[in-house]
């Protein structure tokens, strides 16, 4: 009984970070962009502009909603409603520290510890993409349905390499679950230093997965208007661009799970010998956190560092290098353990 | 003629290995944005603080009162005839008795009136008055929804007594002699 509440006490504390810090990345994006262009950034709203994502909102929700005539209603809304879900779902297998404890009972800081946690979080990302398509062509307009087939022949393309590289990280832990990949990168022992090349081509995905800038051409606005929320308006192209920043938290932290050792710190055995293991809990998962974070900065920094690709480049970049490159790497991981193991 | 040293010579060799790779130079890129993160930022925060003008800065007219608060305009139309962009309208009135604490000398502009939007503040009214009764002003001209209001009168362009504008430095600025 104790385990459900503390599950779907789990699941609320998800549910809001995820919301605030996606809220919160918009306004990081602005202040960021503003950075590094040598500018001030929003600063009206509350001391610094910390108030602005609470305007972003309540402007979203009051302006008008626009259901154009010729699109097919039901879709239309399903959309936004579809990429919202699945980004805030993919949350659900991520280990975010070490387990905490209650009368001597441990309990995993994690929904659900499946033993395919990680296959898990593909399907669901795989699933981002009706969102998207379904959007772009509920909206009967070119330049949208222009930006969904991007979107989904884009996701298609990257998703083989990053599923290729992958497989590098699931011979060397030998398990599909999160919990135990994040486990065995104990200390500084990341899968990163093991890892490099693999990591620079799952990086390189996550951006063409997330829609981010150099790969941000579903949306596009130098071409294709909006992409594919050009007709959206009011909250459901909230949802579409908060959903956006959701993605970009989750893939950091997934990224963090996978390369950098999740919640694993050095120092964090040692930790676990003097203190309550809860407060221990709420130190490793702050580590989670601010590894994502910076990865969530990172993808700013791209953004406002890279311009965009043009399609052929995106298409040959993915499909000519980044696919042979991930089996070399899984060649290479496959030809390492063989000859280390022994 | 060579002006600069910054022009580059275009070529189309061949990228080399490190060149194709890409990620060196977005390494190197990503170097330039996070320098600039800790650079001063441009842009002021502007109602707050204002930007520091030059002197020789031209911004909105002002029609000049002396010292005993009359009005030194005595509607010549020499400022409407220097003027390049014909912003300028006036209408000349004759100065009654009693009116003397009000204007200088016995002809005074009854209506005098500057086209913001037609104005190039190039500041040769200012250079034509024979009367030191028109300058430019470092005050910016505000920004307004309707085209009609860009037409300042003179209850906006002649001083209030109370409320004298501050021309010494422009005065020294453009007065070369």
């Amino acid at each position: 009984m104790f385990l459900l509440i503390f599950k779907i006490a789990l699941i609320v504390i998800l549910f809001l970070i995820s919301l605030g810090v996606a809220a919160y990345a918009t306004y990081g994006e602005r202040k960021v962009a503003a950075f590094m262009q040598d500018r001030i950034g929003p600063d009206r709203a509350g001391p610094f502009g910390l108030l602005q994502p609470i305007a972003d909102g309540v402007k979203m929700f009051m302006k008008e909603e626009i259901i154009p005539n010729v699109s097919d209603k039901l879709l239309f809304i399903l959309g936004p409603c579809i990429f919202m879900i699945t980004a805030l779902m993919t949350s659900a297998v991520i280990p975010w520290g070490t387990a905490m404890e209650f009368d001597g009972v441990k309990y995993g800081l994690q929904v659900a510890d499946i033993n395919i946690g990680i296959l898990y979080v593909f399907g669901v990302v795989s699933l981002g993409v009706y969102g998207i398509m379904i959007g772009g062509w509920a909206s009967n307009n070119k330049f949208a349905l222009l930006g969904a087939v991007r979107a989904s022949s884009q996701m298609i393309s990257y998703e083989l390499a990053m599923g290729m590289s992958l497989i590098a990280i699931i011979m060397m832990s030998g398990s599909l679950s999160l919990n135990d990949i994040v486990a065995q990168q104990k200390g500084l022992n990341w899968n990163i230093w093991y890892q490099p090349l693999g990591f620079i081509i799952f990086l390189i995905c996550a951006f063409a997965e997330c829609n981010r800038t150099p790969f941000d051409l579903p949306e596009c606005e130098t071409e294709l208007v909006g992409g594919y929320h050009t007709e959206y308006s009011s909250m459901k192209l909230g949802l579409y661009l908060f959903a956006e920043y959701i993605n970009m938290f989750i893939s950091g932290a997934i990224i963090s799970c996978l390369y950098f050792g999740g919640y694993n710190f050095p120092g964090l055995e040692y930790l676990s010998t003097i203190l309550n293991p809860n407060l221990v809990s709420i130190i490793s998962f702050g580590a989670l956190f601010t590894k994502a974070i910076f990865f969530v900065f990172f993808f700013m920094w791209i953004r406002w560092t890279i311009p965009r690709f043009r399609y052929d480049q995106l298409m040959k970049l993915g499909w000519q290098v980044l696919l042979p490159l991930s089996i070399l790497n899984v060649l290479l991981t496959g030809g390492g353990l063989t000859i280390f193991s022994k | 003629m060579q002006l600069t040293n910054r022009s580059k010579v275009v070529s189309n060799k061949e990228m080399s290995f490190k060149e194709k790779l890409y990620i060196p130079a977005i390494l190197s890129g990503m170097g330039v944005t996070f320098k600039h993160m800790f650079k001063k930022s441009v842009s002021l925060r502007y109602p707050e603080v204002t930007r520091q003008f030059s002197p020789v800065y031209r911004g909105m007219h002002v029609l000049k009162r002396d010292a005993e608060g009359r009005e030194n305009c005595t509607a010549c139309g020499l400022c409407a005839v220097a003027c390049p962009a014909e912003a300028i309208t006036m209408d000349a009135a004759e100065r009654k008795k009693g009116e003397e604490h009000l204007y200088r000398e016995e002809k005074y502009a009854a209506k005098y009136e500057i086209n913001m939007l037609r104005c190039i503040f190039c500041g040769l009214c200012e250079e034509a008055c024979p009367k030191d009764a028109i300058y430019l002003t470092d005050r910016i001209v505000e920004s307004n929804y309707k085209r009609n209001s860009f037409v300042f009168g003179k209850d906006v362009l002649v001083e209030k007594i109370e409320d004298r504008i501050d021309i010494t430095k422009r005065k020294k600025s453009y007065k070369i002699d």
